[in-house]
């Protein structure tokens, strides 16, 4: 290995790594002053507007707040895994962040980047599926440790509803992959340029049915994935005093927080990849086509986001067998019929 | 430094595994002890993707990291916190030791006979991903044996239900617990 080849792999990768977490942490500070501005809106009210011009500095002394407050371990919690599980849930959820790619190939001082994205493995979306499922350790390990009923009910609904919602969030994807034939991200955004039509939640075979009914699948397992409503059970703050974070305090809490709108980016960045043509323009010609592609990603990324905001105040808590019932006797038997439907789709194409 | 480094990376990983599956066994405690499993579940995961089996690893991963060691984690969680039943006893201490004594008779000897294949990094062939020849061979050649474990896994599955389940009753209502 060359000092100039080790250079040419090196300095792109650090440099794509510092940017993109940077940009997420900063965006994730303030989707959550965007959320309760929202939330505002919905319920006739203006939402935070005290601190700086609109209230745009709340993400700072929010987080200001938190650093200052006392950190609280109880002393019926088990320390080592009470310290642990804010650390699983937050890494876990910026590692899936790794391989999803923001933007085309792109060159900067003669120098080529590849596409915007950190690691562009040829496993990628199955790797998405590994750490995702690693998420749940997090959540259910601080429902155990903290030695408090409240915690420990939260931990298992959590648990149990993140296994359950993970297989029909694994086989919404899969009508992509048979149509697309690759797990690699990068391709898969690759493979949906050329207009809106072309995007994997129209263009699969058979009329488009398995695309958007993938998408939708893949939707409401995601609510349930992030623990958003209407599937909050977890946290739920009526009946659990918010569940697993009960006996949080300080950043540990700010940690789990973070790592809650971390993933719902995560997922809609996802979902942007998979369904709806990555960093192509919905329309393939000038006016639209000159937009650089990370625009139209965030775009799409955000729209998505709007959406998981506004059927968090819309939509009431479903109740815990509701959800189990929900999860396995509907959207997973839809969502096994869907690939049949997108089989003999592919299949009547001619392109198996 | 080209033979360092992977040499490094994969001494690290060992070290990983077996630091955690040796915790695994000693730790007094059940939940550190399943915690500690999952250190050595992703140290496997990483050593085979350090072998160039992509799928292999991360399927580690999926399966073992995030659908085993949860179920096995949602079991132990019901029996409670730091009591005396979550934390394990040594049974039969003497017999296991002379058991591992008889068995390390056997396996070191092998060990040391083995013909380890060591090959230099450019004998290797070059890193493919490895999920399309898998997926082929598992369409094509083993297509029987691959059917015939879907149909182990599915009667495994139908077991547990039903021992899970009891008799039969007519209650329509059935609790959370075992719909999960």
């Amino acid at each position: 290995m060359t000092d100039s080849h080790l250079f040419n792999v090196l300095v792109p990768s650090l440099l794509k790594m510092v940017v993109i977490f940077h940009v997420l942490l900063g965006v994730v500070a303030y989707l959550v002053l965007v959320e309760r501005k929202l939330l505002g809106r919905f319920q006739q009210r203006v939402g935070p507007t005290r601190v700086g011009p609109w209230g745009l500095l709340q993400p700072i002394a929010d987080g200001l707040k938190l650093f200052l407050k006392e950190d609280i371990i109880p002393t019926k919690a088990d320390r080592v895994l009470f310290i642990a599980a804010p650390l699983i849930s937050m890494i876990t959820a910026l590692l899936a962040m790794a391989v999803i790619p923001f933007g085309p190939r792109f060159e900067l001082f003669g120098i080529d980047f590849g596409y915007l994205q950190i690691a562009d493995v040829n496993v990628g979306l199955l790797y998405i599926f590994g750490i995702t499922s690693l998420g749940v350790y997090g959540i259910f390990l601080a429902g155990w440790s903290s030695g408090n009923k409240y915690s420990l009910i939260g931990g298992l609904r959590s648990s149990a509803q993140m296994i359950s919602y993970e297989l029909t969030l694994g086989l919404s994807v899969i009508v992509i992959l048979m149509a697309c034939g690759s797990l690699r991200m990068s391709q898969i955004a690759e493979s949906q340029g050329d207009g809106f039509w072309n995007w994997w939640i129209f263009s699969t075979q058979w009329y488009f049915i398995p695309g958007l009914i993938g998408f939708f699948l893949y939707l409401i397992s995601a609510f349930a994935e992030t623990n958003r409503l209407p599937f909050d059970l977890p946290e739920a703050e009526t009946e659990l005093v918010s569940g697993y974070n009960t006996e949080y305090s300080s950043m540990k809490f700010a940690m789990f927080f973070m790592a809650e709108y971390v993933n719902i980016i995560t997922v809609c960045s996802i979902a942007t990849t998979l369904f709806l043509g990555a960093w192509h323009s919905p329309l393939p010609f000038a006016p639209f086509t000159s937009v650089p592609g990370v625009i139209w990603f965030l775009a799409k990324v955000f729209s998505l986001v709007f959406v998981f905001i506004w059927i968090r105040a819309t939509l009431p808590r479903f109740r815990y067998d509701q959800l189990m019932h929900f999860g396995w006797k509907v959207l997973l038997p839809l969502a096994l019929v869907n690939i049949l439907l997108a089989a003999a789709g592919l299949i009547a194409a001619g392109s198996f | 430094m080209d033979a360092l480094l992977p040499s490094l990376l994969f001494y690290a990983f060992a070290g990983v595994i077996l630091g955690s599956a040796a915790f695994t066994a000693f730790a007094r405690d059940i939940v550190h002890a399943a915690f500690s499993l999952l250190f050595t579940f992703f140290g496997l995961a990483c050593l085979y993707l350090y072998l160039g089996a992509d799928f292999v690893g991360l399927s580690q991963v999926v399966i073992y990291v995030g659908g085993i060691l949860v179920l096995l984690l949602f079991g132990v969680m019901f029996t409670g916190h730091q009591t005396q039943e979550t934390e394990k006893r040594t049974v039969n201490f003497y017999w296991g030791l002379a058991l591992i004594a008889l068995l390390g008779a056997g396996m070191v000897p092998a060990l040391l006979k083995a013909p380890w294949a060591v090959k230099s990094a450019a004998e290797l062939p070059e890193a493919k991903s490895t999920i399309s020849s898998i997926a082929t061979l598992l369409m094509t050649d083993y297509l029987l044996p691959f059917e015939i474990a879907s149909l182990l896994l599915l009667m495994a599955l139908i077991g547990a239900v039903v021992i899970a389940r009891g008799e039969t009753k007519t209650d329509e209502g059935e609790s959370p617990e075992t719909s999960a």
